[in-house]
């Protein structure tokens, strides 16, 4: 159990700090499609950013912001999203993963780009709550339900 | 319908994604899912196979880009086949694994069906898949999950685990490997491209590297003889669904995969003619078969007895592969069919003794057959098939194996056969006589009441039900195998063989 770190100077450095990385982290995510970084890079620096807040303040901080409960479901929720756009696809006529067929009222090709931009979100989302069960878990030994 | 190539993964996929969300409201609603899934799957794999038989191959583009830069899937005969083998037996073991996950991982059950399904997706996409990259990708998926689902299983557990997460891993670079070293001469990765390429680039010595690479890394990967360490351990001390669907199906797949790339992705010419892979094969497989049976016969643990079995069972299917006749070729594929089915009916039959007795040691077999009769008669049913006593489905496929070896004129592989049955004749009738001979009062330091083994007590219907249909399947293989080869398996080996 990793408890607040008592030292004013990493608590306030880590307040300021964490907010910088997650929106840096959101804008790799963002622009993953069209320019270098992307879903796995993006959600890695998110994940990170958690795991800077268990260090500094605590793992109970963490756990009122991001229970257990919610980081399975953001686990399960970006897979659905990558699986549930190939699905949508193949609903409206396109073979599976074809963003050229999403329901939007596009031309094919801005489709395309959208659609690996819903992935790109969706990869993103399940790294960050991987990573962050990953050190819970390791950081818990397996011991937090 | 034209989607079903896809369906038949994603369905699982999505399914495994759901498990989680539903299971930490309902546990109980995660079984129904798993089932449904493996269902459809396995409705959906026949159908391909039907439309493979009227129609021919059938072909998909991801995305719907155009191959060789999109991702194909492409199904033929042969893939068509192994991937009604893996749907069917993963759907059987998924009914098996309820009553058997309540008693081995009670608190753990709901991850343990995710992986489950991840593994199954795993395992169809390697088989699905016309894409060498592709391929891989799903190679780790299976192969990841594979390692999580033997580390949730008893004491021992882990270390098996970690052992094959080394191997496999390795295994996995290798054909990582060799599938970089294809792309740098070749530019592709589409397997039906490579085919067309690699002919003139026989000679290359990067080429040849590659095809060194895949089967090192593919032998690892199905346990073939010197690499097989990791097996014993991995199978003995997995979740008994675990092993079964292991044993049967994940090792199958690693088979297929070597069929695929020494005959459809490289010619026969290359792998016969070119390279004496044939050979290397050959040996290290009639090794493997002597080998594992010898090291069967003195196992007192009977996971770990059907574990060296399973080692020398690849070695039945990769001599096939090494003679590289029609014969031969035929008893190999056959034999994957039979051995899954045969290999899986015996991994759940030591799984329901384990579930009753609470022991897996052969000497304290005893009384079985008035406790447990009709796992007992599938166990034995099994049993005969491995030993290769018509009319079950392993006399078919050893036949088919030695015709292949007389039709080569290698008579050792002939000697080396008929006594293998013979050794596997030894340590199954060591099960058999202790289950069914040994009376009651050999059996000590059973802590039950001896009044109530007077009565049946078998296995709930839901794991009964597996191994019998298995069982039954073993023998309506064996009667129909004419059928099987005339109708699937002759148009499943490669041309120019």
């Amino acid at each position: 159990m990793i408890s607040r770190y008592e030292s004013i100077i990493i608590t306030t450095l880590c307040k300021l700090l964490i907010p910088v990385i997650q929106l840096y982290g959101l804008y790799v995510i963002m622009h993953g499609h069209s320019s270098p970084g992307g879903g796995f890079q993006g959600g890695v620096i998110l994940g990170a950013s958690f795991i800077l807040l268990v260090i500094s303040h605590g793992l109970d901080e963490v756990k009122k912001r991001m229970s257990e409960k919610l980081n399975t479901i953001f686990c399960s929720f970006g897979l659905l999203i990558y699986a549930g756009l190939g699905v949508l696809a193949l609903i409206f006529g396109g073979n599976y993963l074809d963003y050229g067929h999403l329901p939007i009222p596009v031309t094919i090709a801005e489709a395309r780009y959208l659609g690996i931009l819903g992935i790109e979100i969706g990869v993103g989302i399940t790294v960050m709550a991987v990573m962050i069960s990953i050190f819970l878990d390791i950081s818990s030994v397996g011991e937090q339900e | 319908m034209s989607h079903s190539p896809i369906l038949i993964i994603i369905i699982p996929l999505i399914s495994s994604f759901f498990v989680p969300l539903i299971g930490w409201r309902k546990k109980n609603l995660c079984y129904p899912l798993v089932v449904l899934a493996l269902f459809i799957s396995s409705i959906l794999s026949l159908y391909i196979m039907g439309s493979v038989i009227t129609h021919g191959s059938i072909y998909y583009r991801l995305g719907g880009w155009e191959p060789p830069w999109g991702i194909e899937y492409r199904i033929d005969y042969l893939n068509g086949f192994m991937a009604v083998i893996v749907s069917f037996i993963s759907f059987l073991v998924a009914i098996y694994s309820r009553r058997s996950g309540e008693q081995e991982l009670p608190d753990r059950i709901v991850h343990f069906y995710c992986i489950f399904l991840l593994l199954v997706t795993g395992l169809l996409g390697m088989v699905v898949t016309g894409d060498m990259f592709n391929l891989y990708v799903f190679l780790e998926i299976a192969s990841l999950a594979a390692y999580a689902l033997i580390a949730i299983g008893e004491d021992g557990a882990l270390m098996g685990s970690f052992n094959y997460l080394i191997m496999g891993t390795i295994g996995a670079c290798f054909y990582l490997l060799g599938v970089g070293y294809l792309y740098i001469v070749t530019g592709s990765l589409n397997m039906n491209d490579l085919s067309q390429i690699l002919p003139g680039l026989y000679h290359s010595r990067v080429v040849r590297t590659a095809f060194a690479l895949f089967i090192v890394g593919l032998a690892l990967k199905m346990g073939l003889f010197p690499l097989h360490t990791w097996l014993p351990d991995a199978y003995t001390h997995a979740p008994s669904a675990v092993s079964a669907l292991l044993a049967s199906v994940m090792s199958k797949v690693s088979v297929y995969i070597m069929i695929r790339i020494m005959f459809t992705v490289f010619n026969p010419y290359f792998s016969i003619e070119l390279i004496p892979i044939t050979t290397m094969l050959s040996w290290t497989a009639g090794i493997a078969i002597l080998f594992g049976e010898i090291m069967a016969i003195v196992q007192p643990d009977l996971k770990r007895m059907l574990a060296y079995s399973s080692v020398a069972q690849i070695g039945y299917i990769v001599l096939g592969i090494g003679l590289a006749n029609t014969m031969g070729l035929t008893g190999s594929l056959l034999h994957v069919l039979n051995h899954a089915l045969t290999k899986g009916c015996l991994f759940l039959g030591a799984g329901a003794i384990t579930y009753r007795r609470g022991t897996r040691d052969i000497r304290q077999l005893g009384y079985l057959h008035v406790e447990m009769p009709f796992t007992m008669a599938a166990f034995t049913i099994a049993a005969l098939s491995m030993i290769g006593i018509p009319p079950t489905c392993g006399f078919f496929s050893k036949y088919y194996l030695i015709l292949g070896a007389i039709d080569a004129r290698q008579w050792i592989w002939v000697i080396i056969l008929l006594l293998s049955s013979l050794l596997n004749a030894i340590f199954f009738f060591r099960v058999i006589e202790n289950a069914y001979f040994k009376p009651l009062g050999v059996i000590h330091e059973s802590s039950y009441d001896r009044g109530e083994q007077e009565e049946a007590n078998e296995v709930p219907l839901g794991m009964l039900i597996p191994i019998l249909a298995l069982a039954a399947a073993i023998i309506l293989t064996g009667i129909f195998s004419g059928k099987i080869i005339s109708t699937i398996i002759q148009f499943a080996i490669p041309e120019g063989i």
